[in-house]
């Protein structure tokens, strides 16, 4: 079942999900997914030439919907359990 | 106590409803600093909901659920009531909205007692994945109940609440159903409206229940299936009566055996014994079984771990700690590899390897289904290859606990409905096997399931409380 090893960046991977990670958690991930990856590596094996990928399995499309207005929440209760706050604004850390 | 019997007792006034969630909340006293089955119990608000539906109940008011206590799985948004889904990183989070289940459950008149522990996020086999204490399973405190839904399971099996909810996006109701001997659906994609749960894996995700017998778990599918315009994805087709379809004949049903469940690696010789008496069971009913063959299900897990942690990354995107929770180094260990996982994913230079190529795989394994279901009715195999397992037998090895998934992930792939029945014990542990249908053929899953239940009621087996 277990082919190839395969590996994965876990540092440039957690940077790019926005995760923090301390150097322990670097390691363990780095060997425990290095071995799922290693596992899913058989799906290499099935004949996919001219299959279409599947994401919605009923077949539905295009639902629409009246463009109407309907009541919300209002700013407070949206805003209740935001950690930071400034004049009804969420506050977030500076991105530059 | 089942809820068809609790209702009448409630309707004959043997008992109130307010008696009735008492009990509840006894038993939750006294066994849940040991099982661990809620996170939050909302004792209060339950107590005046039964004498709201104590007070309804003599007026002669009728409702499918009135007065009936419900447990549900920390995943379901209650309004001004925490929801974590068992992730410490929103354990302060107040939603402001009930999600759209819980509405048509509280509109049924269902009391709801508490909320559910969980593999956080609904990220796991075993119920130890929760940010909080592991739940155990009643049977034998030292196994697992089964994950995701772990706590919404043992709520129901400890006598803690009639019916528990849960999600399932790869195993997470039918497994801990299957480990605490209940009854578990997870319906067809788009049946439930999953508008107000906290998304996992959304071209997966449905939202299910576990109760101890068929009838009730059809009759709660009766409550919260149909229609959403919360949800696009729900289906506009019609709720069929579940619990009036029950006693239809089941004679000359043909049942497929898919054989290359039966040849999977790690099968124990218990469960395959167990099966299959309860096919001999179904035999006698009149059932036919031919053995068919899903030819991708060996790729099934590897095409599920490409997928769903690819959603998973992009639902989790959200939990930045702006709006509400904390920041986003508090997420747990199997939500952190599975971010990981999903990313990696779908990165640049990856994505068509991984993503796309899975997608594809999806397609092989949803036509399977599709095509050997134009020879047989319904399908059946075991809900788990393995009886429960112990408590941190596979937690250092993520790999091993996917796979404990095995012959329930397919069914989410493809979208089609599973329900997993008790069918026997090893020794004092529970057993389940799945019946599975083309999509929305729920009714006849819970006809198939309620025959067989007629001539086996497992569900009486109770854990032994005593030895807890």
């Amino acid at each position: 079942m277990q082919s190839k090893k395969t590996s994965i960046d876990v540092s440039h991977i957690a940077k790019l999900a926005s995760l923090p990670l301390t150097k322990e958690e670097e390691e363990l991930f780095s060997k425990q997914l290095s071995s799922t990856l290693s596992y899913v590596q058989q799906l290499g094996e099935v004949d996919t030439k001219n299959v279409e990928p599947t994401a919605q399995v009923t077949g539905l499309m295009n639902v629409f919907r009246e463009d109407s207005i309907v009541p919300g929440l209002s700013q407070e209760e949206a805003l209740k359990n935001a950690p930071g706050q400034h004049n009804g604004f969420f506050k977030v850390d500076s991105i530059f | 106590m089942t809820i068809k019997d609790a209702i009448h007792a409630l309707q004959t006034k043997k008992f109130s409803s307010k008696e009735l969630v008492q009990g509840c909340l006894d038993q939750i006293q006294k066994y849940d600093n040991h099982l661990h089955a809620f996170l939050t119990v909302d004792d209060k608000n339950a107590l005046s909901g039964a004498e709201n539906a104590d007070s309804l109940l003599h007026q002669g008011i009728k409702k499918p659920l009135l007065g009936i206590p419900i447990a549900l799985k920390d995943l379901f948004s209650t309004n001004q009531l925490r929801t974590t889904a068992g992730s410490k990183i929103i354990d302060n989070y107040i939603p402001p909205f009930d999600a759209s289940v819980v509405t048509k459950l509280k509109d049924a008149g269902a009391i709801v007692i508490g909320k559910t522990n969980e593999d956080a996020w609904g990220h796991g086999s075993s119920g130890e994945n929760t940010d909080y204490e592991p739940t155990r399973n009643p049977y034998d405190t030292t196994r697992v109940p089964g994950g995701s839904s772990s706590g919404a399971a043992v709520a129901v099996a400890a006598g803690m609440s009639l019916a528990g909810t849960g999600t399932d996006t790869g195993s997470s109701v039918r497994l801990p159903a299957a480990f605490c001997n209940l009854v578990g659906i997870k319906p067809t994609y788009g049946r439930v409206s999953r508008y107000g749960i906290l998304s996992m894996a959304s071209s997966f995700d449905t939202i299910g229940h576990m109760t101890k017998t068929v009838y009730d778990n059809a009759l709660l599918s009766e409550v919260t299936a149909g229609f959403d315009t919360k949800d696009a994805t729900t289906v506009d087709v019609p709720v069929p009566s579940y619990t009036q379809a029950l006693g239809n004949k089941v004679r000359g049903i043909r049942i497929g055996i898919p054989k290359e469940y039966f040849e999977a690696q790690g099968m124990q010789k218990e469960i395959q014994e167990t099966i299959q008496a309860a096919m001999k069971d179904f035999e006698s009913l009149g059932i036919q079984f031919k053995e068919i063959s899903l030819p991708h299900t060996s790729y099934a897990m590897a095409c599920y771990y490409i997928l769903v942690p690819s959603e998973v990354s992009s639902n989790l995107a959200r939990y930045d700690g702006v709006r509400f929770g904390h920041s986003r180094n508090q997420f747990g260990a199997e939500a952190k590899r599975r971010i990981m996982l999903g990313t990696h994913a779908l990165s640049a230079g990856y994505y068509d390897a991984f993503y796309k190529k899975a997608a594809q795989v999806r397609t092989c394994i949803k036509n399977d289904f599709e095509e050997a279901f134009k020879q047989v009715d319904v399908m059946m195999m075991p809900s788990s290859p393995t009886i429960p397992f112990k408590i941190g037998e596979k937690t250092s090895d993520p790999l091993s606990m996917y796979l404990s998934d095995i012959f329930l992930c397919p069914v989410n792939i493809a979208g089609i409905p599973g329900l997993s029945v008790p069918c026997g014990f090893v020794g004092t542990l529970p057993v389940g096997i799945q019946i599975v249908g083309p999509q929305f053929s729920e009714e006849q899953l819970y006809v198939l399931a309620d025959a067989y239940e007629k001539i086996n009621t497992w569900y009486t087996q109770v854990p032994n409380m005593k030895a807890i």
